[in-house]
């Protein structure tokens, strides 16, 4: 088999407060491999974003380890709000990580115009961000996480802030788009509908301080389409998702 | 402090339709010439519009206007330009470091509370009556609206972008250049806003008290010749001065705040 690409051994992550810390996430361990679409289920305030936080380099934890292989990976991140740029065009927004790695203009517009279309943003490439819908600045945070070609897609509730019906038409994009681009992503969500429709893998964590307390592969064929979900075996995951969370 | 009770941003006078502002000028100006030619004034108290005018004529072959408008107008760039630079990079200091705002509030505060007018005439002293003294007057009167806007408009940079730029293995240089400088730019220019409108100030201030050139001093020299008509001209000049470099923010603002701007 494969080996991880993402290993997490006892991490923990004490911030510190006026009783002598709060303990955000306790001695938290899991593997994730090569182009696997992990799904990370909690209760809010099990930690869930601060170990993105954590993944993502921009938190020290406190104990345990994370270790990726092949060295320090390229990330790519969504959070649950768009955080785009609000000077910069839905253009300018998605190309700003090969700006950051000196990309030429040139090449960086023609890196962009493939996601662009992948992502369904034809026609807004000059938009302004204040005049994008939710679902639209979503779909630019996503192809902004895309274009420089990260190891390791981390997703924040990305979908958190959208209407039913816009969040449902992203989780078909996300597929589509996770599929076209074979990449590895761990995604933060607290709908188990969505984690079933993603996901290859399900991780649960505990109450706070949190610590994987459950974890479950998803079986359903892919591509996972809407009827899916009225399917007996879907029931039946969508059940021990529930009572490992409770 | 509020220094613009109106509102008048640049946004306010583009709206204004061109035919209303020449239409108030117009009123003024008939005003103007009516009060001079019928209340029996003097024109050495209040002289005629087209006496300006002449004056204005004369006053560019023989009273050397261009020179002095070109003196004060300097003044005002170098002081709005390194009294900027200064409290640009002093607010980086302090809206990144805790430690050096406790060390610097105290003196930031006590240079708020001097009030510049009154120690200009310590200045010429110090500095003499050449430009240097009214750069430095310039300098230190935008300083401080401009730090405030400058911390201020950092404080304001969203943590979520600074963790995307971090996430993205962003370098100091590149987060200043592509997140801080813009995200901070509409309030810095409200700042240099302010900051040219007082530097106009602070210069024929310096001027008045001590100077041997600029339109301060033209004023003055004017004044002691009840030469009212070339004082008419040497404000004038001054407020042409001004909103030129009211249209210069505006039009930075124009350039760079596009994305701003509504869309109705
Ligand atoms: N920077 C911080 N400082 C102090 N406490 C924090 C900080 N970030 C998160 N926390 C606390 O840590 C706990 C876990 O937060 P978080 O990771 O955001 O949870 P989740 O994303 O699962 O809802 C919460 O109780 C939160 O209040
Ligand atoms: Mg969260």
């Amino acid at each position: 088999m494969v080996p991880p690409i993402l290993t997490v051994r006892e991490l923990s992550v004490t911030f510190p407060d006026s009783n002598g810390g709060l303990d955000a996430l306790g001695s938290a361990s899991f593997e994730i491999y090569p182009q696997e679409f992990v799904c990370l289920l909690g209760p809010s305030g099990s930690g869930k974003s601060t170990l993105l936080r954590v993944l993502a380099g921009l938190l020290q934890p406190t104990g345990g380890e994370v270790v990726f292989a092949g060295g320090q990976p390229k990330i790519g991140m969504v959070f649950q709000q768009a955080n785009l740029m609000p000077w910069r065009t839905a253009l300018e927004n998605i190309t700003l990580p090969l700006e950051l790695e000196n990309v030429p203009p040139a090449e960086r517009r023609a890196r962009a115009q493939a996601l662009i279309e992948l992502v369904g943003l034809s026609g807004f490439e000059q938009a302004w961000p204040r005049d994008l819908s939710g679902g639209m600045a979503q779909r630019v945070a996503i192809a902004r996480a895309l274009i420089h070609d990260p190891d390791l897609l981390l997703l924040d509730e990305p979908f958190g802030s959208l209407d039913a019906l816009t969040r449902e038409r992203m989780w078909e994009e996300l597929s589509r788009i996770w599929q076209a681009r074979q990449k590895t992503v761990l995604m933060v969500t607290h709908s188990i509908g969505e984690s079933l429709f993603l996901a290859d893998r399900v991780l649960v964590l505990s109450q706070r301080p949190g610590r994987v307390k459950f974890e479950m592969k998803v079986d359903l064929p892919r591509p996972r389409a809407d009827e899916m979900r009225y399917t007996p075996h879907f029931s039946k995951l969508a059940k021990r998702l529930k009572e490992a969370i409770e | 402090m509020n220094l613009n009770p109106l509102r008048l941003s640049p946004q306010t006078l583009r709206r204004s339709r061109p035919w209303a502002v020449l239409l108030s000028l117009a009123a003024a100006f008939v005003t103007w010439e009516l009060v001079s030619r019928f209340s029996g004034l003097p024109a050495f108290i209040l002289p005629a519009p087209e006496q300006v005018a002449v004056r204005f004529w004369r006053a560019l072959r023989q009273d050397n206007l261009l020179l002095h408008t070109a003196v004060t107008l300097s003044e005002i760039l170098l002081g709005l330009l390194s009294g900027t630079l200064t409290a640009v990079g002093l607010g980086y200091a302090v809206a990144k470091s805790r430690l050096f705002e406790r060390l610097a509030a105290p003196y930031l505060v006590a240079s708020q509370a001097i009030p510049v007018v009154a120690i200009a005439p310590l200045l010429v002293i110090w500095f003499g009556p050449g430009m240097f003294s009214k750069v430095l007057i310039c300098a230190l009167i935008v300083f401080f609206p401009v730090l405030v806007n400058t911390v201020v408009g950092l404080r304001a940079v969203p943590r979520a972008l600074h963790d995307l730029m971090r996430s993205l293995r962003a370098r100091r240089g590149q987060i200043i250049r592509l997140l801080e400088v813009p995200a901070a730019l509409p309030v810095l220019l409200g700042g240099l806003r302010i900051g040219a409108t007082l530097s106009v100030i602070g210069a024929v201030v310096g001027e008045l008290v001590g100077a041997d050139r600029g339109l301060g001093f033209l004023i003055n020299t004017a004044r002691g010749l009840y030469d009212t008509a070339l004082v008419f001209v040497a404000v004038f000049t001054l407020i042409a001065l001004a909103l030129a470099l009211y249209a210069l923010v505006a039009g930075l603002e124009k350039k760079f705040l596009s994305w701003q701007e509504s869309h109705e």
